[in-house]
């Protein structure tokens, strides 16, 4: 018997349109069929490009099936600014990312259990409004940290998301203090906080709680950096490398601790959540016994 | 003058006629000393009037003014004993983020700004006041020095951003900011920050996590800057008007959003128009807010900074 159990794989549940029968890699424009592409976590099956996940898919392959228990799921936004751009009000655009995505945010967050051990997780979809941060964001995100300090339960985060929110203005901007502060009183209390960066965790994420994690993991290929490429060209007049701002970019200049594939994500954070207290996490009051206050 | 905005013509062709009267006057007529000091009083409230009623675009180019006042501009009028500390230990000293012992009225502290230069040598030297990593990880190592010091923190924002470049990505500046504001939430003495310009972002944010946040009545403080906003939700940056309209970049809108605590009144006529009366309302403002900051305990005082940026943000439950 290993001294952890053999991963579970869950297949991200997505029902396959009679008319889709084929999917074109966005990588290698290799065509797969669509069901092994959906029946391989949407990784290209020739050239191991990582497509996205939607929050509930992640969920799917992360958490042990039927121990999610989703909080604060009510929260949503509420266009503090009353902000209209050329295309419209911001409020139309929330009620259509609504819609679309039957999320009421761009992060979806509660507790679970990965290999039977106890996490609260928050896990951002890139579908509602681009995985912006936004107030409603914030708040999730905060609330689920605070909620692991009280439990002292390990924290993870999966980022997807372009960065800010601009039709919330400098609310969106406060939220990265607010969601850091979250992440510093947990380094208080000695919960660890894990932060997996998928495609993409750019912007205001990634100057926030994305790069502060105690263990930041990224997904093979991720977009992650602060400024977008556009920018920084016009900035230095230079052409940027290819792989710039990828994960294996930001690995190799020191900021992640490891690429993982999706296929050994779930394995890697039950190994990685297995030396937490020695090993006396399994459940919550060995867990509490071996640590600090 | 070397840039005059369109809006402050009216008052430019009265300070003309102001300084025409005074060279010519017979200085001890005191039918023309009157008149002068009818005229200067005018001129005065003609400035007010105008820069009460400036738009958000208006105040975005009042912020970004080549004559207004800089840190460096800010420690020769307000402080003494100014020790400048440099180097982040790690890779080296960023110029366009300084920082170092300061005496405010008695009060020693350590000071913390961006510095924009203010001719093309002094700005290519400090980068334009935009910060890389390293000025960002000197800005933290100086706050653990002031912890270790017991001494409290000031902070001067002027920041188009923190500086995108691809040194900067490689040095981790998405990693240098995040690192600030998550320590900056759980330092153990008072911050008190004070936007005088732009408030650039993230680059701003990074040393702007503090008890008290104060912002001059010109300046201006967004998630992006409006000419950045107008060119992705726009598509164009000719909209830049409309951005930071929409944007609330502006200190009474900030105030009435919960995210600065103090709007600092300037002169007349911008704090370009007179830097001393500028950095003599900073300083009593910032000595207010310490006197208050510095009788609260600190864990007490990280206490309510957590649950002041907790309670930022407005969404639906």
């Amino acid at each position: 018997m290993p001294w952890f159990k053999p991963k579970e794989r869950e297949p991200a549940k997505k029902p396959v349109q009679q008319d889709e029968i084929w999917a074109r890699c966005q990588s290698c424009s290799a065509h797969v069929f669509k069901q092994d592409f959906i029946n391989n976590l949407n990784v290209c099956p020739k050239c191991g490009w990582h497509g996205k996940l939607n929050a509930y898919e992640r969920i799917g392959i992360t958490l042990d099936s039927g121990t999610f228990k989703e909080m604060f799921e009510s929260v949503r936004p509420c266009d503090p600014l009353q902000f209209v751009d050329g295309k419209g009000p911001y409020s139309e655009k929330v009620e259509q990312a609504r819609a679309k995505t039957k999320l009421n945010e761009s992060v979806v967050t509660g507790t679970g259990k990965i290999n039977g051990l106890e996490v609260v997780v928050c896990v951002m979809d890139f579908r509602f409004l681009g995985g912006s941060l936004g107030s409603g964001t914030g708040e999730k995100i905060q609330q689920a940290a605070v909620y692991a300090g009280e439990q002292r339960v390990p924290y993870i985060i999966f980022s997807a998301s372009g960065g800010a929110r601009m039709h919330e203005g400098i609310l969106s901007l406060m939220q990265m203090a607010k969601t850091c502060a979250g992440v510093a009183m947990l380094n208080e209390k000695k919960v660890p906080f894990i932060s997996v960066l998928t495609d993409p965790t750019t912007g205001g994420v990634s100057a926030s709680y994305a790069m502060v994690g105690d263990i930041n993991i990224a997904e093979p290929g991720a977009l992650i950096g602060f400024a977008g490429r556009r920018v920084i060209e016009q900035t230095i007049k230079q052409k940027l490398p290819d792989d710039f701002q990828t994960a294996e970019f930001v690995l190799q200049h020191g900021f992640l601790d490891c690429i993982v594939h999706r296929k050994d994500m779930k394995s890697t954070l039950h190994t990685i959540l297995s030396y937490h207290n020695g090993g006396s996490a399994g459940s919550k009051k060995g867990g509490r016994r071996g640590s600090r206050v | 003058m070397d840039r005059e905005f369109e809006f402050e013509k009216p008052v430019a062709e009265l300070e003309k006629a102001l300084d025409k009267l005074r060279q010519s006057a017979d200085k001890g007529d005191p039918r023309i000393a009157a008149q002068i000091a009818e005229l200067d009083k005018t001129c005065e409230e003609r400035k007010r009037e105008i820069y009460d009623g400036l738009t958000p675009w208006q105040t975005v180019q009042v912020a970004r003014h080549p004559r207004r006042p800089v840190l460096y501009d800010y420690i020769g009028m307000m402080f003494t004993d100014f020790v400048e500390l440099h180097g982040d230990r790690c890779y080296g000293d960023d110029r366009a983020l300084i920082g170092g012992f300061a005496t405010l009225d008695g009060c020693k502290l350590m000071l913390i700004g961006h510095s924009k230069g203010k001719n093309v040598e002094e700005n290519v030297r400090r980068n334009f006041g935009m910060a890389r990593p390293e000025g960002y990880r000197k800005a933290m190592r100086l706050m653990h020095l002031a912890e270790r010091f017991n001494i409290p923190v000031l902070t001067f924002i002027d920041t188009a951003g923190a500086y995108p470049g691809l040194d900067a990505e490689q040095r981790g500046q998405a990693e240098a900011i995040a690192r600030n504001l998550t320590e900056m939430a759980t330092l153990e003495v008072p911050i008190v920050s004070v936007v005088t310009g732009e408030g650039g972002s993230g680059g701003a944010l990074g040393i702007g996590v503090a008890d008290a946040v104060l912002m001059l009545s010109n300046a201006v403080y967004s998630v992006i800057s409006p000419e950045g906003c107008a060119s992705i939700l726009w598509r164009d940056a000719a909209y830049s008007p409309q951005a930071a309209e929409s944007l609330k970049i502006t200190a009474k809108s900030l105030l009435s959003l919960g995210v600065i605590d103090e709007i600092i009144k300037e002169p007349a006529g911008g704090a370009h128009s007179n830097h001393e009366a500028a950095a003599q309302s900073i300083k009593a403002a910032v000595l207010r807010q310490f006197e208050k900051l510095l009788a609260v305990a600190p864990d007490k005082l990280k206490a309510k900074r957590f649950d002041k940026f907790s309670a930022m943000g407005k969404f639906t439950k």
